[in-house]
């Protein structure tokens, strides 16, 4: 019989639909992310570091690049003979075929695939944040408590307690009260929504609330547990834990990692990040470029300047364009003469000669406000933009774009420029 | 693709100077990010051999490291595979590899145990992209009984450490000399083979009764008339790297564009050992040009004209020039470095100084505590 202590559910399902145009083509776990990762590599890394060998992985908006990413878990020393990685879509069943409706609800779906392994306890980890975590001593405090519900939690600031989900704790770290983004938070420590359940826990609240539409853990599997009893702690974790679910904390996260001494440190030895690297070669700085406070992925090609930037693998950066506060995702190519200012330019884009990006007055985006702002210029996948083109603050654009659709070469700040159809 | 490989990296060369003290030849870093076995193996890969043998034996420790998995190079097959083979103590046998056909000789079960009817065998240390199936193909196509890969290297090059052949208007090798004071042609062989592999096992049990043991001097020379040697001419980028001159110009060659643009933009790849690090930052104070930087680098001085390879530290005020860091070099404050090769791992104490006089190559091997966070 297979026996794994411990095994990890990795819920990589969601859209990440505050990340804009960025998840207009991948899932969020799947978006570039600090020159040569993705987000998945964080919480996938720290698996494989903590000691966890069964993972999971939830999917099911737009997989494919997900799946190719992960693929048998090679990077990540997840390809087991027992064990190891397995993407789980939704699949038909003879009655009930249904999307994922909620976190839980994916997991509920997929209660064969746990119980192959007889774990003692699952892990649930979700995508979308960056972080390094020792999962082992989560486990260890989970044990020392004689818990059935272990959650992560962090403390935040007071003011911005009612965005996430509250933990009240008493002084052993027993929950005693939870409250989904309360109005009047009790406490300031913050469900991270990283769980260890005793599996026999899990699985009969799973199958008691299984009729919940969109079972989700927060609203619904956690108040049940802690109605039924269930003994809860809280595991306070205090090192880098970076939520990446709007486009500004995306490019904040991603600047914080060229501070002289980052905060989020990827250079340790002892906890690394592994990810898939398709491009090998270094990186070739011309006779002409400057490169300052930057970090830069394998294989990119500079000929122009580049200052407090994140640069991915396989870019090309053509002469006397200066590019300045930016994250340029992989093999994207930029021609000469052009100016990007605190711009997200996604992957395989293709930008013109005497292209400006990020010039002028902030202007609200008049689309989608909430999403589009802070001043960030953000260019979907596969983009195409061409020569002589300025583009104002707050602007998005998306798909092949040609000189007809700019009036007078430009985009105004706050104006979306959303085309349909691929690019050959 | 009907052929196994033999990979003879088994080489050192008193032409690398200190550089060999550590290593093979094989496994010296390559242009940033490589090491000079990967590109043999690559062309494999890429030509479809699905199994492949590497003959080591001097100092093999960081080649072995580097072979440590065959899935780097596509080999991780049941079907085939990548074999290391390091001379051992039998009941039959107790002497190291005495030359490059006993090599091959004490490790002969491997060929006899093959299925497949040729054999490319190619030495691990040279700079290159090839498709064998075109090689195999001429091979077949000129009826030869053995096909050398042969390059015209112009004038300007010493090639007195190189074979040098002749060969007629049918590109019938008629002459050969290995490691000639004066050459009197310009092609060498670029140390590519492939030949029947029966008929290579053949040759090569002939040679160990007769205490023969070099594959050059003992078979293509000695059978040169006898056996239809054909030689097969590239006119691609090719470079062996067996000496401190030659590691240090294949190096400097990927500063050139279309030199970058044939090994690492062309379709296929060329493969190496994943490490995992960081991508290279740079800080206020870097300033690079005209220079490769490998992942996992620190940059916070200043490079010219050089090639960092992985994981390598940069202090403040730091100048670089003409010069090639190889892998982990922590190099302290206030340095000048030019015309040197830093071998790895190296520690170099703040406000160093190293310069290569008179268009000499420089290598420094340092090897100082070193403090890190």
């Amino acid at each position: 019989m297979i026996k794994k202590e411990m095994i990890a559910m990795l819920l990589a399902g969601g859209q990440g639909s505050r990340l804009g145009v960025l998840t207009s083509k991948v899932a969020k776990p799947a978006v570039a992310f600090g020159a040569k990762y993705r987000i998945i590599d964080f919480p996938l890394s720290n698996c494989i570091n903590s000691g966890v060998d069964t993972v999971g992985v939830l999917t099911q908006y737009q997989p494919l690049r997900l799946n190719s990413h992960i693929g048998i878990g090679i990077p990540w020393d997840l390809d087991r003979n027992i064990g190891g990685v397995t993407v789980l879509p939704p699949y038909e069943k003879l009655s009930n075929s249904e999307w994922y409706t909620g976190t839980a609800n994916a997991i509920y779906q997929n209660l064969e695939y746990m119980e192959s392994y007889h774990p003692e306890y699952v892990l649930i980890l979700s995508g979308d944040h960056i972080y390094k975590m020792d999962y082992e001593i989560m486990l260890d405090s989970h044990k020392a408590n004689n818990a059935d519900v272990t959650i992560a939690v962090m403390p935040v600031p007071m003011e911005e307690a009612h965005r996430f989900g509250i933990m009240t704790t008493d002084d052993r770290g027993r929950i005693v009260k939870f409250e989904e983004k309360p109005e009047n938070p009790k406490s300031n420590l913050a469900s991270m929504g990283i769980y260890i359940f005793n599996w026999k826990t899990l699985k009969k609240a799973l199958i008691d609330m299984a009729e919940q539409p969109a079972l989700d853990f927060g609203k619904h599997v956690i108040p049940y547990c802690h109605r039924k009893g269930s003994s809860m702690f809280a595991y306070e974790f205090n090192g880098y834990w970076k939520d990446v679910g709007t486009l500004n904390s995306y490019w904040e996260a991603n600047m914080e990692l060229i501070d002289i001494v980052p905060e989020f440190n990827l250079y340790e030895e002892y906890w690394k990040i592994y990810t898939k690297s398709e491009i090998q070669p270094p990186q070739y700085f011309s006779s002409d470029s400057v490169v300052e406070r930057s970090i830069i992925g394998e294989g990119t090609d500079i000929y122009g300047k580049v200052y407090n930037s994140v640069i991915g693998c396989g870019v090309t950066i053509g002469r006397d364009t200066v590019i300045r506060d930016s994250i340029i995702m992989n093999q994207t190519r930029i021609g000469d003469y052009c100016e990007i200012n605190k711009a997200i330019v996604a992957e395989e884009v293709r930008i013109g000669n005497h292209v400006r990006l990020g010039v002028g007055q902030e202007v609200e985006n008049d689309t989608a406000p909430h999403i589009y702002n802070h001043g960030i210029v953000t260019v979907g996948e596969r983009s195409v933009i061409p020569n002589d083109i300025t583009v104002g603050k707050n602007s998005v654009i998306f798909g092949i774009t040609t000189s007809v659709d700019y009036e007078q070469g430009c985009l105004p700040g706050g104006k979306s420029l959303i085309k349909a159809g691929e690019r050959q | 693709m009907r052929a196994i490989g033999i990979v003879l990296a088994g080489g050192n060369n008193r032409r690398m100077r200190e550089l060999s003290q550590r290593r093979a030849v094989c496994a010296m870093p390559i242009a940033g990010s490589y090491r000079s076995i990967d590109f043999t193996l690559s062309n494999m890969s890429n030509s479809h051999i699905q199994k492949v043998a590497v003959l080591t034996q001097y100092n093999a420790g960081s080649l072995n490291e580097h072979l440590s998995s065959s899935k780097w190079w596509d080999f991780g097959r049941k079907q085939g595979g990548l074999y290391v083979f390091t001379p051992v103590a039998t009941a039959e046998n107790s002497t190291w590899y005495r030359g490059t056909a006993d090599a091959i000789f004490q490790n002969l079960d491997f060929l006899k145990n093959s299925h497949e009817p040729y054999v490319v065998v190619a030495s691990g240390d040279c700079v290159y992209k090839m498709d064998f199936n075109k090689v195999l193909e001429y091979h077949i196509s000129k009826g030869a009984d053995i096909t050398v890969v042969c390059r015209d290297m112009g004038e300007g090059v010493n090639l007195e450490r190189f074979g040098t052949v002749r060969m007629n208007e049918e590109s019938r090798i008629e002459e050969f000399e290995e490691k000639p004071l004066h050459a009197k042609s310009r092609v060498i062989s670029c140390g590519i083979y492939i030949l029947r592999r029966r008929h290579l096992i053949e040759m090569i049990e002939k040679c160990a009764e007769e205490d023969r043991y070099d594959f050059v001097r003992d078979i293509l020379i000695r059978y040169k008339d006898v056996k239809k040697i054909f030689g097969y001419k590239i006119r691609d980028y090719w470079r062996n790297i067996a000496s401190v001159e030659d590691y240090y110009g294949t190096n400097m060659d990927f500063l050139r564009p279309e030199v970058r643009g044939y090994f690492f933009r062309q379709y296929p790849d060329i493969y190496s050992r994943v490490d995992d690090l960081a991508p290279a930052k740079y800080n206020v104070g870097a300033s690079v040009r005209n220079s490769l930087i490998s992942s996992g680098c620190i940059v916070n001085g200043v490079v010219e004209n050089s090639v960092i390879f992985k994981e390598s530290y940069i202090g403040n005020n730091c100048v670089i020039k003409n010069s090639i860091i190889l892998n982990d070099v922590y190099i302290g404050d206030n340095t000048y470095i030019e015309n040197c090769i830093v071998e790895s791992r190296g520690t170099i104490r703040a406000n160093s100084r190293y310069v290569g006089e008179n268009g000499q190559i420089r290598i420094v091997v340092e090897r100082n505590e070193r403090y890190t966070m």
